[in-house]
């Protein structure tokens, strides 16, 4: 799957970023390309959100470099990042609505941050924004009486109210009931095509993301050890890959935390 | 013993760290302020928030505050045949001491602790960081309303509690310990002076509001994202409002009167 430097969106290189002692990326190469569904997959704790993080210029890496639109994340100033978050939408995996608003409230707050539109304009188009996710009726109730599933279908409207060219997903799957799940999957593959956006999903829901996803990019150990489409990956040789995709409780990922052994436990000196 | 040592200084450390990054903080905070000019609904509705739903407390402190003031400073006048002074001596008290204390020790239970628990929260549930990622500054859209709202909030307060304190004291005064009426109030004015009594409490409000809003959100926004961490949070507000605000009062009162 290669492309020109024109289909490139989000070209991560050599991206090393530590919390700590703890490394949790030690060079990581990756292109996200324009119009496609991307995802990044890896078990909990690879630092998949991280690194939606690092490409939305919330976190700064300790070395490497996140261009997105062929610009340096990490090399803007305050007003040129904040230009460039208007473009970007982010999910985020508890929906982050705000809770003292309405659902209507919670989609309408970024135009009335960032758009002066009368009143009867900004009401059409947030009203047009729950319709696509199916909410239009539920636009007076609290984020409180939502159900999972509808939190997050809120905060995808919430996402793409601003017409943005890219949405940053972060775990949309993770807890959902299968009917969520599946409208959520729909939701995330039409809204794609039909606005002409590019997603980035970070997930660890083989299924549901091998379903809508143009290519997938596997972490391990703080790098991508494997990339490309759903299908190439099903048929990958790794065994790390083959762990993940067929959700094996042991292999390269082990299924025990690193610890001394049980024998020295149980029957060693006692604190 | 080492130990005790290395602890102590990683104990200071870790407190002028605090104290840099909640400077750091502040002049975030301050930067955002101009802005609030352009939407002054912002701060209303903080003023609300933290003023009008800390009337009440204020009120009925306030009130008891100057009722007791009245019983205890009689039974000490009436020793000197002072008892018609009682008008002066409730309002010095309030005015200079007692109103802008209490009410920034009140202000920082009620309003300060929610104030933190609120920030913190929403750094919980990721909202502030959806703000950011919506291009929606939180330092202009969340702290500095609530800062600058804290700030006028308090001599606000100050003043109606100073205001229901002489009115408590008054009542107590005049219908319960026989004090006249007319002395109660001509020598309270011939002897409360504008600028160095009345003015220097306003100016004691406004420092301990400033101080008191400043600790809330700042806890609040560097709380650990966890239940466990908004709770340390509120309580450091609630502690580090009132120790600040006891020693700033010696500092100021020494400063204005001293």
């Amino acid at each position: 799957m290669n492309g020109t430097s024109g289909d490139i969106l989000v070209d991560v290189r050599g991206l090393c970023f530590s919390r700590g002692e703890r490394v949790i990326f030690d060079g990581v190469d990756l292109q996200i390309r324009r119009g496609q569904v991307s995802a990044i997959m890896g078990p909990s704790g690879t630092g998949k959100t991280t690194l939606l993080r690092l490409i939305g210029g919330q976190l700064r890496p300790d070395a490497g470099t996140v261009h997105v639109e062929g610009r340096d994340v990490h090399a803007m100033s305050h007003r040129e990042l904040y230009a460039l978050r208007r473009r970007m939408g982010m999910l985020f995996q508890s929906g982050a609505l705000f809770t003292h608003q309405s659902v209507f409230e919670n989609v309408a707050f970024p135009l009335r941050e960032h758009a002066d539109l009368p009143e009867p304009v900004l009401r059409d188009l947030v009203l047009m924004k729950l319709e696509a996710v199916g909410l239009r009726g539920a636009r007076d109730m609290m984020p409180g009486e939502l159900s999972g599933g509808m939190a997050r279908r809120v905060a995808l409207a919430r996402a793409v109210v601003l017409d943005p060219m890219m949405i940053l997903y972060d775990e949309p799957f993770a807890g959902q009931d299968p009917i969520s799940m599946g409208t959520l999957v729909s939701l995330i593959r039409l809204m794609n095509d039909t606005l002409s956006l590019s997603s980035v999903i970070v997930s660890h829901d083989v299924v549901e993301t091998s379903q809508i996803a143009d290519e997938v990019f596997v972490l391990s150990e703080g790098r991508v050890v494997e990339s490309g489409s759903p299908a190439e990956l099903a048929q990958s040789e790794s065994a790390w890959v083959q762990q993940f995709f067929n959700a094996l409780p042991d292999g390269p990922v082990p299924f025990h935390y690193p610890a001394p052994s049980l024998g020295d436990d149980l029957l060693g000196p006692r604190p | 013993m080492m130990g005790l040592f290395a602890g102590l200084g990683r104990r200071t450390i870790d407190s002028f760290g605090r104290l840099g990054r909640g400077t750091m903080f502040l002049l975030r905070a301050l930067a955002g302020m101009p802005g609030l000019l352009l939407r002054p609904g912002l701060v209303m509705q903080q003023l609300y928030a933290i003023g009008v739903l800390s009337l009440l407390i204020i009120m009925v402190s306030g009130t008891f505050v100057g009722m007791v003031l009245a019983l205890q400073g009689y039974n000490t006048l009436v020793t000197f045949g002072a008892e018609q002074s009682l008008g002066v001596l409730v309002a010095l008290s309030l005015l200079r001491e007692l109103g802008p204390v209490v009410t920034a020790l009140l202000f920082g239970g009620r309003a300060g602790s929610a104030l933190t628990a609120e920030i913190g929260l929403m750094k919980t549930t990721e909202q502030l960081s959806s703000m950011e990622m919506m291009a929606v500054d939180p330092m202009r859209r969340i702290i500095a309303p609530r800062l600058l709202a804290g700030f006028l909030a308090m001599p606000l307060l100050a003043a109606i509690f100073s205001f229901l304190g002489i009115m408590g004291a008054h009542v107590v005064s005049t219908a319960a310990l026989g004090v006249d009426d007319g002395a109660f109030w001509s020598q309270m004015q011939a002897a409360v002076d504008f600028r160095e009594d009345v003015m220097n409490g306003v100016i004691k409000s406004l420092v301990f509001g400033f101080v008191a809003s400043w600790i809330a959100v700042y806890e609040g926004y560097d709380a650990v994202p966890t239940s466990e961490g908004v709770s340390r949070a509120t309580t450091r507000t609630v502690v580090h409002t009132s120790l600040a605000v006891l020693g700033l009062d010696f500092v100021l009162t020494a400063v204005m009167f001293g």
